[in-house]
């Protein structure tokens, strides 16, 4: 883009970061300058901050400064530069092996890390985000639904699980195919209506219907129990065999010395298992019928049409498909939880999802695994700055946005082709490359 | 009747406050075509912004109601559009070629971002302020009911109707609104003739956040609180209004502001409260079914 212009000097730099820290300072004088509360008697007080305000301030300043330097150095940021050619070779190679070490590396996961507690449990927090994105990826990245209220779905599964076996006393195992057909049943409920809505209008149609979701379960008090959720929901047994210290617990059973780890590493175990089978009934759909008509559906829907293909079921499919991934996820997340409310199921959750499928490259199935990684390993980092928590996730999906807006890794590539794949779709070329 | 008419009128101030922000929605989409979703947080920004310059008018000592309004109000405008232009700089120019979702999620992202920042700067805990604006008149009584038309509410629709008539003339009479029909027809060309793309689309924003501030501060001085997490709600809801009056059309944004306020006022007064935006949101849906493009929205002609 800017390859042709001459870099910009210090003076430059100098002039750019004062404009930043110019405006920043008016952007913070108010809303950081001073501070606003509810003093004792319940009348408004304020005091004022100079000192975070300067503090900001100059940060900005320094920032932009760098940035500019950096850039009239660098000229713009282009990844392709820093790989010599001559790595292109073992780069491909170990590009082919990386997801069966990958793979390796997760299923013995639980072994290394098995005194670990806080890793393992980590771990299954970041297979359940795998889980959703690859659910989501069904109905974003492959039939190119732009889908903003899947945490609906997750909310069915969950909710449909806990109501089952609270109620009527049903084992996980009866409960989770349940909760993914009841799941998949809302998913076409909410196809329906949205049959014709494309693109802006379908998101925001299915912000919407999560927001609908969640609001009933808030104010449904007899059947959810409100915004106090449901408590009590049983644990997940092997295969019948309860994972708990009695005389025909697990341990004993297998004559095993009891240890609550068990359980996690079971449920580490449980959650691989669903995001595989997930991933695999996604490759295997993929070269189907139905989702070859995903794909040209998700290229364009006019000539799909004109092909005879069916968009109605095909839509349907794909919401049902998704759906029911969400459905399996949230019936887990029940069971890890013991608990569930409505807090759990708020529009950031669908949103971190979506981005995870985004970051991911849409469509790539590794790429949504390493962006779920990377998501919610980088979350876990700022734990201790629970209150920061959303600005850095809010400005971080800003940034890789604009850094790289295909995704961190891979980009989505129709999985049949006539003579050679071709990097030109209809999107790059919109982009302006085609 | 009596009741009904209450109702009517609560529900057109609502609606009012709707309309403003669902402007800079339809706007945005207009001319950028993208799903702005920072705008309701834009909005939350401007209650903050016109409660703090509200406090600090007030402890350096003017009492004069009138001036104190005006003050915050030209403060609140002014600080909001500074937000308005950053939020496109930073985080949608260089965005602007790429594909659909790419700006959608970085509008996702500066929306938390937003949220959480004034929730860091200001505090969790919602924010009251006494009433700024007191007195009302009594439109007439029946049956023991007496239906009120409250001064604030007089200056909520009175605003309403002086900025739509503003912007009205701004976009259809002045060199910027040309440039920006321009721009929403066909960039491209509208650069070749001469028109500054960029500048265009900043001032949209600009114009957008300021009338998202004045809906913060409608807000702030008709609830009489502001919060950090009012703008995840306002926003939906006024996008919501966006998309029933046709995304793109300003007087469909009005409309669909006034449709929602008054669905979820009667919905409230007539069914539960509880379920108001359960109302508001379907309704959304079921017109989608029927009318795809909303209710004044032109219908996209598909080219293969």
């Amino acid at each position: 883009m800017g390859n042709e212009r001459t870099p910009p000097g210090f003076a430059a730099a100098l002039k750019k970061a004062s404009l930043s820290a110019f405006v920043a300072l008016i952007l913070f004088s108010l809303m950081v300058g001073v501070r606003t509360e509810a003093g004792p008697t319940g009348q408004l007080i304020y005091w004022t901050r100079f000192g975070e305000l300067a503090g900001l301030v100059s940060a900005v300043f320094a920032g932009s400064l760098i940035l500019e330097l950096l850039r009239s150095w660098f000229g713009p940021l282009d990844t392709g530069k820093f790989i010599p050619a001559a790595a292109d070779g073992p780069l491909k190679l170990a590009q082919r092996f990386f997801p069966l070490a990958l793979l390796i590396f997760t299923l013995i996961f639980p072994v290394i890390f098995y005194e670990k507690r806080y890793i393992l449990d980590l771990g299954i927090l970041v297979l359940t985000y795998v889980m959703l994105g690859w659910g989501l990826n069904v109905v974003v990245g492959l039939a190119g639904l732009l889908d903003l209220g899947y945490v609906a779905f997750y909310a069915v599964g969950a909710y449909s699980y806990a109501l089952l076996a609270t109620t009527f006393g049903l084992s996980f195992w009866i409960c989770l195919p349940l909760a993914g057909i009841l799941a998949a049943f809302w998913g076409v409920l909410l196809g329906f209506p949205v049959l014709r809505l494309k693109g802006d209008y379908l998101a925001i149609v299915t912000l919407a219907f999560g927001e609908i979701i969640r609001l009933v379960l808030i104010n449904w008090q007899t059947l959810t129990g409100g915004p106090n959720g449901i408590t009590g929901i049983p644990r997940p047994s092997f295969f019948g065999i309860p994972l708990t210290p009695g005389d025909d617990g697990f341990a004993a059973r297998f004559g095993l010395e009891f240890s609550p780890t068990h359980r996690v590493v079971f449920l580490y175990y449980l959650i691989l298992a669903l995001a595989l089978l997930t991933n695999w009934v996604t490759i295997r759909l993929r070269g189907l019928p139905i989702g070859r008509a995903w794909e040209a559906m998700r290229e364009d829907e006019v000539a799909c049409r004109a092909l005879g293909i069916n968009i109605t079921t095909t839509k349907l499919t794909a919401f049902a498909t998704g759906a029911m991934f969400g459905g399996f996820a949230g019936a887990f997340f029940a069971t890890r939880q013991g608990f569930i409310s409505p807090e759990s199921f708020t529009f950031h959750e669908s949103a971190l999802v979506l981005a995870i499928v985004v970051l991911g490259g849409m469509g790539s199935q590794l790429g949504v695994a390493l962006a779920a990684l990377v998501m919610i390993g980088g979350f876990e980092l700022f734990r201790d700055f629970e209150q920061y928590r959303m600005l850095v996730f809010g400005l971080a999906m800003v940034v890789l946005m604009v850094w790289r807006p295909r995704g961190l890794v891979g980009h989505r590539e129709a999985t049949v082709f006539l003579h050679h794949r071709t990097e030109i779709s209809a999107e790059l070329s919109r982009e302006g490359r085609g | 009747m009596a009741y009904f008419s209450q109702q009517l009128i609560n529900g057109v101030v609502l609606g009012s406050i709707y309309g403003l922000i669902a402007i800079g929605y339809t706007m945005v989409y207009g001319i950028v075509g993208m799903i702005n979703f920072a705008h309701g947080d834009i909005f939350m920004i401007g209650g903050f912004v016109a409660l703090i310059t509200f406090l600090i008018l007030v402890s350096i000592g003017l009492t004069f109601v009138p001036v104190i309004l005006l003050l915050v109000l030209l403060v609140a405008m002014a600080m909001t559009a500074l937000y308005g232009w950053s939020v496109e700089r930073i985080a949608y120019r260089p965005l602007r070629h790429s594909f659909r979702l790419a700006p959608m999620l970085s509008a996702i992202g500066m929306s938390f971002a937003l949220s959480n920042f004034a929730q860091v700067a200001q505090g969790a805990r919602v924010k009251p302020v006494p009433p700024i604006v007191t007195g009302g008149y009594t439109l007439f009584e029946r049956s023991g009911f007496a239906v009120q038309l409250s001064n604030i509410q007089i200056i909520v629709v009175i605003t309403t109707l002086v900025l739509l008539a503003l912007f009205t003339y701004l976009v259809s009479r002045t060199r910027l609104g040309r440039d920006m029909r321009a721009c929403e027809q066909d960039q491209t060309m509208a650069a070749l003739l001469g028109v500054d793309v960029d500048r265009t689309i900043s001032m949209t924003f600009v114009i957008g956040a300021a009338l998202a501030a004045v809906a913060g501060m409608m807000y702030l001085l008709y609830y009489g609180l502001v919060d950090f997490f009012m703008g995840f709600v306002a926003g939906i809801k006024a996008f919501t209004a966006a998309v029933l009056g046709g995304i793109g059309s300003l007087p469909g944004a009005m409309l669909g502001g006034l449709s929602i306020g008054l669905i979820e006022t009667m919905w409230s007064a007539y069914f539960s409260v509880e379920y108001k935006d359960v109302a508001a949101f379907s309704i959304l849906i079921v017109v989608l079914i029927f009318l795809p493009t909303g209710l004044l929205g032109r219908p996209e002609v598909e080219k293969v």
